[in-house]
């Protein structure tokens, strides 16, 4: 504990990477998670394709995918791109289903009334279907946010630092205090990430909260 | 004015949800498909506004063919009412209502202002404005999914089932209040019901489909109770067509009698078996039976149970009166209720009697009688 007390302004810098290299791939996973969850619904083939292959990819273990980005990018090997790339790809692998199945459960007539309406295909998908998937979708962005805390500390292996660097440079040189201040430092992170999902889905569907 | 010109549409699957259907929905008239669950009303009333395609045949708006026009433009310019409201689940009443405004880029100002008018003129309470559409009652979402639909004004509404799923007291209000919106609006409307009374209160003309989506009869209501094509509109008309079509005809001039009244809260002076107690204005309140009264006639002492008819109004209203009198008697008023006399049920009968039928009607007595000209001359 002695080394937490001395120690405990480095949390802030790595805690600051942390955010960055999970939550930038969060937000970069749901934009591009949308239009292939869209094509899943829109082409009913595509759906077992896109579903199961986007399923796949996050059984790729992620020092794998770490290791391999500089590969595939042509990037530099240290270079955090690498680990925003790989942690984007592990959401995308989590959100295009869950915004497939959010689509999903927008009721028939629903569509069928904004058509009738003359809602253009785009409009009608922006105004109408996305809106009333967000509490699916929110859900689905709470996992993926906790996966991606979770993952990205594996990145202090390929050199790019974060919160996992505690938990490395804690076992390795046998110091307690330092484990446990990474752990609880994601632990608390990934609160923060769940609390703001939570809140955005909240401000974002003000018609689920009303007494029905 | 909608034309249906010889359309018919077949699923993939290879079902014939309609076939060969050839109507006509005239301009500022409500014309009614009406017909079994699955015989394509619903196909129908979409093809007009282009939610599905036909296999063959043409709509045409005004003579102009639909499938000429952009699609989504042609759906702004008709107001739709999708079975069971459809409303938008995450937008407010007023923002529901105010949908196609929007689409047309109407001002925010501009699109308010009119969807608070159309809330009052569906009879909602503008205090319901800004929620959500979970939070209404069946009969309010279904006023507000026509409000939704009349929102822009389009000329040409289409009604899939808008009243079915309340109960029969409060879609019974729903139509009189479409009626009565309808006189006002004169919008052209295609309704669509499965609900044969309905169909024959509501329709200026009523198409009747049999499964399979042909046409079995187009006639006004008054001569499809009269004079059903065949025995599966005969049928669908169902029992009291007889009764019901006197709905249409007009009372001649009734014989009536003067009728003894006792206004309420006096005493009756004579001890005849029934009296009529009627308001200061001479509207008629309840019967009593003198020899039962020990005070003046009061509120209690009233027997409510006949109904009354307008001198104006159906021979229907007023056999019903006779047959729903205590004392035989049915009570006719005038146009602002006051009391003018009643009749007795053979009075009525001996008046059906004289009564003349609609003519049969060449042009009515099928669905497919009226194009065949066209036909003949291809
Ligand atoms: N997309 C579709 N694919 C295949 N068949 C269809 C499709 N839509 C409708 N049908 C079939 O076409 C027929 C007519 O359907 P439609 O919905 O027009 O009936 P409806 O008269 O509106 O019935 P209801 O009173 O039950 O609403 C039915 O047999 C139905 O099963
Ligand atoms: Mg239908």
């Amino acid at each position: 504990m002695n080394w937490i007390q001395q120690n405990w302004q480095s949390v802030f810098p790595l805690a600051a990477a942390h955010v960055l290299l999970a939550g930038v791939p969060l937000i970069l996973g749901l934009l591009l998670a949308i239009p292939l969850g869209w094509a899943a619904r829109r082409w009913r083939r595509a759906y077992p394709v896109i579903v199961s292959t986007s399923g796949l990819l996050y059984t790729i273990p992620s020092l794998a995918l770490f290791i391999l980005m500089p590969l595939i990018l042509g990037t530099r090997i240290l270079d955090p791109i690498n680990v925003v790339v790989a942690m984007t790809v592990y959401t995308v692998a989590l959100l295009v289903r869950t915004v497939a199945d959010g689509l999903g459960s927008v009721p028939d007539h629903v569509q069928q009334a904004a058509t009738a309406m003359g809602y253009g295909p785009l409009r009608r998908f922006l105004t109408v279907e996305l809106p009333l998937a967000v509490p699916v979708i929110t859900a689905g962005l709470r996992v993926a946010a906790v996966s991606n805390v979770s993952i990205v500390s594996v990145a202090s292996l390929v050199g790019v630092s974060q919160l996992g660097d505690l938990l490395i440079d804690g076992y390795n040189r046998n110091i307690p205090g330092e484990l446990w201040l990474g752990i609880g430092a994601c632990l608390l992170l990934a609160l923060i990430f769940d609390v703001v999902i939570t809140s955005a889905g909240r401000l974002l569907t003000p018609w689920t909260r009303v007494a029905a | 004015m909608i034309r249906f010109d010889r359309v018919t549409k077949q699923f993939p699957d290879g079902t014939t949800a309609v076939d060969e259907l050839d109507l006509t929905a005239p301009t500022g008239q409500i014309t009614v498909l009406v017909g079994p669950s699955g015989c394509g009303k619903t196909t129908s009333l979409r093809m007009v506004n282009r939610m599905i395609e036909p296999t063959s045949g043409a709509i045409f708006l005004d003579g102009a063919d639909v499938a000429d026009l952009k699609a989504a433009e042609l759906r702004r310019g008709m107001g739709y009412v999708i079975q069971h409201a459809g409303l938008f689940p995450h937008k407010t009443i007023v923002d529901n209502i105010g949908t196609v405004p929007g689409l047309l880029g109407w001002s925010r100002a501009k699109t308010r202002e009119r969807s608070m008018e159309l809330l009052e003129r569906v009879g909602l309470d503008p205090a319901l404005a800004n929620r959500y559409p979970s939070q209404l009652s069946g009969g309010q979402q279904q006023r507000v999914g026509v409000a939704r639909a009349l929102a822009a004004d389009p000329p040409v509404m289409l009604m899939d089932e808008p009243f079915s799923a309340v109960d029969p007291v409060v879609r019974d209000q729903l139509q009189d209040e479409f009626l009565r919106l309808q006189a006002e609006l004169g919008k052209t409307i295609v309704f669509v019901t499965h609900d044969i009374d309905e169909a024959i209160k509501l329709g200026d003309q009523v198409a009747v489909l049999r499964v399979g989506g042909r046409l079995a009869q187009v006639a006004t209501p008054e001569y499809l109770l009269t004079h059903p094509a065949d025995d599966f509109v005969a049928d669908f008309v169902g029992r009291d067509r007889g009764y019901r079509a006197l709905s249409f005809q007009s009372a001649p001039r009734l014989p009536l009698h003067q009728e003894r009244t006792v206004v309420l809260g006096e005493t009756p002076d004579e001890a005849r078996e029934w009296v009529l107690v009627v308001s200061e204005r001479r509207e008629p309140l309840g019967w009593v039976e003198p020899a039962r009264l020990t005070a003046p006639v009061g509120e209690a002492d009233l027997q409510r149970g006949g109904t009354v008819a307008r001198s104006e109004g159906s021979l229907r209203a007023a056999l019903d009166a006779a047959l729903s009198s205590p004392s035989r008697r049915g009570v006719i008023v005038d146009d602002v209720g006051e009391l003018i006399g009643t009749v007795r049920a053979h009075e009525v009968l001996a008046a059906i009697e004289d009564a003349d039928r609609p003519e049969v009607d060449p042009a009515q007595a099928r669905g497919v009688e009226p194009s065949r000209d066209r036909r003949a001359a291809r």
